[in-house]
């Protein structure tokens, strides 16, 4: 198959194509503008939709109508972008829609920066809007991996009829590196497969609604109970995370994205000056992958995460660990990527503390 | 084996170009690349830079501080990157914008006057791919005839006219 050389956004837009999505709603915003840009070629010729919103807002709520009606279709932006979608987020959860929005982060907050960051991962986790709900959160941190879980997101998302996130950073997105699609031609979903889709009935089945106001407390929370019923069958099914070089670390660094990529360079040269290190990388970020975690630190006796924010992944990482192991963090922020030798010097240190 | 190789100058002189150039070349021999440029208020109006990484491995950090290899077109990139060139490095610098002599001693260090030597041979804005046709010639990393079918990936259609140029800035630099 061909290797193409491609940026992250680029590989991800076109992952989208193939992977049958039919409709593109979004706003320009630096670093993920490429996607727009691609898709603004590249659908009118595949039988798609590119459609420039007048904000982000706007483009969130075109993605829920479509989505109603059973169509594969995508949003992205940055940060700030997210940010105004999370209205819409909230309502497409409540409405037990699929979708991939992308975030391709920067450093925030507010208008914040346009360089690369990771400080979305509380936001993407936790909070992408307001009420009881979770959203799927893919971490890619190749080129490659941009383009293989966009085709994987739009499968989980459908599979649990929830919002998916690849939750990517500039860094990833402005990139250039190898990638080979998985799949030559464009996937075809047809919308009849979704029985919940509202896309005509036909006068054959009652009308299907989608909506999310439920204004009797007990239906509500029938609802909600239900939909975390599905979501602990998504944790139990889906939780991925690469481990390297952990089966004899003393010291795991636990890290995701493209700063998993600069924290393995750091193991490669803590491993050459006799320390060992392993690296434990989510894939998935929600669910968090807790046994993998788990496994990758069962011999460590510290655990060093590192992020490109002010330390949001650690907590998950602690509560993966029961707190069992000291999890200590480095990290930069606003947009600053550390450097591998940086972090090398911070599991050295963490490698003479146990020492002594 | 890994190859890290930083181009910098001011945003304008093809500094991107030059690097995907370079990686294009990695990804024609089959070895594993990666791009990785600067972006934002850095390329309006102040330097631009990019980072290849070339290797037979899977590339680990896309961001590298410290090249094997440093590809220079003005002063302020000069300014910001020449200490950080590995011990036995190469550095590569258009002698027409960077005054300063190199000082280091434990790197090759390369003074073209590719800006001057653009405007004369009738190529303007090429003084990037005579300082790629230098760095080609110094690794050894391609031969001439090898950069033709990159060109001609990615130099789209209607720029064709472009390649014979390119080519001929390729010759000029690895004449050198």
């Amino acid at each position: 198959m061909e290797r193409n050389l491609m940026k992250g956004n680029e590989a991800l837009a076109e992952a989208a194509i193939r992977a049958g999505c039919k409709c593109f709603f979004g706003y320009p915003i630096t670093p993920q503008t490429e996607i727009s840009a691609y898709m603004a070629k590249r659908m009118p010729k595949v039988g798609g939709v590119f459609l420039q919103a007048e904000s982000e807002i706007a483009a969130i709520n075109m993605v829920y109508g479509c989505a109603s009606s059973g169509v594969r279709c995508m949003t992205s932006s940055s940060s700030p972008g997210i940010s105004l979608k999370s209205e819409g987020v909230s309502y497409m959860a409540g409405s037990d829609l699929p979708c991939v929005i992308v975030n391709v982060m920067r450093g925030g907050p507010g208008l914040g920066g346009i360089q690369p960051s990771q400080s979305d991962y509380w936001q993407a986790t936790r909070a992408l809007g307001h009420g009881d709900f979770q959203i799927l959160v893919f971490a890619p941190s190749t080129v490659q991996e941009m383009a293989d879980l966009m085709g994987r997101a739009f499968d989980e998302a459908d599979k649990y009829r929830m919002p998916a996130m690849i939750l990517a950073d500039g860094l990833l997105g402005q990139m250039m590196e190898p990638v080979t699609f998985k799949v030559d031609e464009i996937q075809h979903h047809d919308a009849s497969e979704k029985p919940w889709a509202t896309n005509g009935h036909g006068n054959k089945r009652r009308h299907n609604i989608v909506n999310s106001l439920y204004l009797q407390a007990e239906e509500l929370e029938r609802l909600n109970f239900e939909r975390f019923e599905r979501y602990e069958t998504v944790k139990k099914e889906l939780h991925e995370a690469e481990l390297y070089k952990t089966e004899d670390a003393d010291i795991v660094v636990a890290a995701y994205g493209s700063v998993a990529r600069l924290a393995k360079a750091a193991v490669d040269r803590a491993r050459e000056a006799g320390i060992k290190a392993g690296l434990v990388r989510p894939v998935t970020l929600w669910p968090f992958p807790v046994q993998e975690v788990r496994e990758a630190c069962r011999n460590a006796k510290r655990v060093l995460c590192v992020e490109m924010s002010m330390g949001q992944m650690i907590d998950d990482v602690k509560l993966a660990l029961d707190c069992r192991i000291p999890v200590e963090f480095y990290g930069r922020t606003g947009g600053v990527v550390p450097k591998p030798t940086a972090i090398f010097e911070q599991i050295k240190l963490l490698s003479e503390k146990e020492a002594e | 084996m890994t190859t890290e190789t930083i181009f910098a100058g001011f945003g304008g002189q093809g500094i991107l170009f030059a690097g995907k150039l370079l990686a294009y070349l990695g990804l024609y021999q089959d070895k594993q690349v990666s791009w990785l440029p600067s972006y934002g208020p850095e390329m309006r109006g102040g330097t631009a830079n990019c980072t290849v990484c070339v290797s037979d491995q899977p590339i680990g950090s896309p961001y590298v501080t410290d090249p094997d290899i440093l590809v220079a077109m003005n002063g302020p990139s000069y300014d910001k990157f020449i200490e950080a060139v590995k011990p036995g490095g190469i550095a590569i610098i258009d002698s027409t914008l960077v005054t300063e002599e190199c000082s280091r001693t434990d790197i090759r260090s390369f003074r073209i006057p590719s800006t001057a030597l653009a405007a004369e041979n009738g190529l303007p804005g090429m003084a990037n791919i005579i300082l790629v046709g230098k760095l080609l010639k110094e690794t050894g990393f391609a031969v001439l005839e090898a950069v033709r079918p990159v060109l001609e990936k990615i130099i789209p259609p209607k720029k064709a006219n472009l390649i014979d140029a390119n080519m001929k800035a390729l010759a000029i630099g690895m004449a050198l």
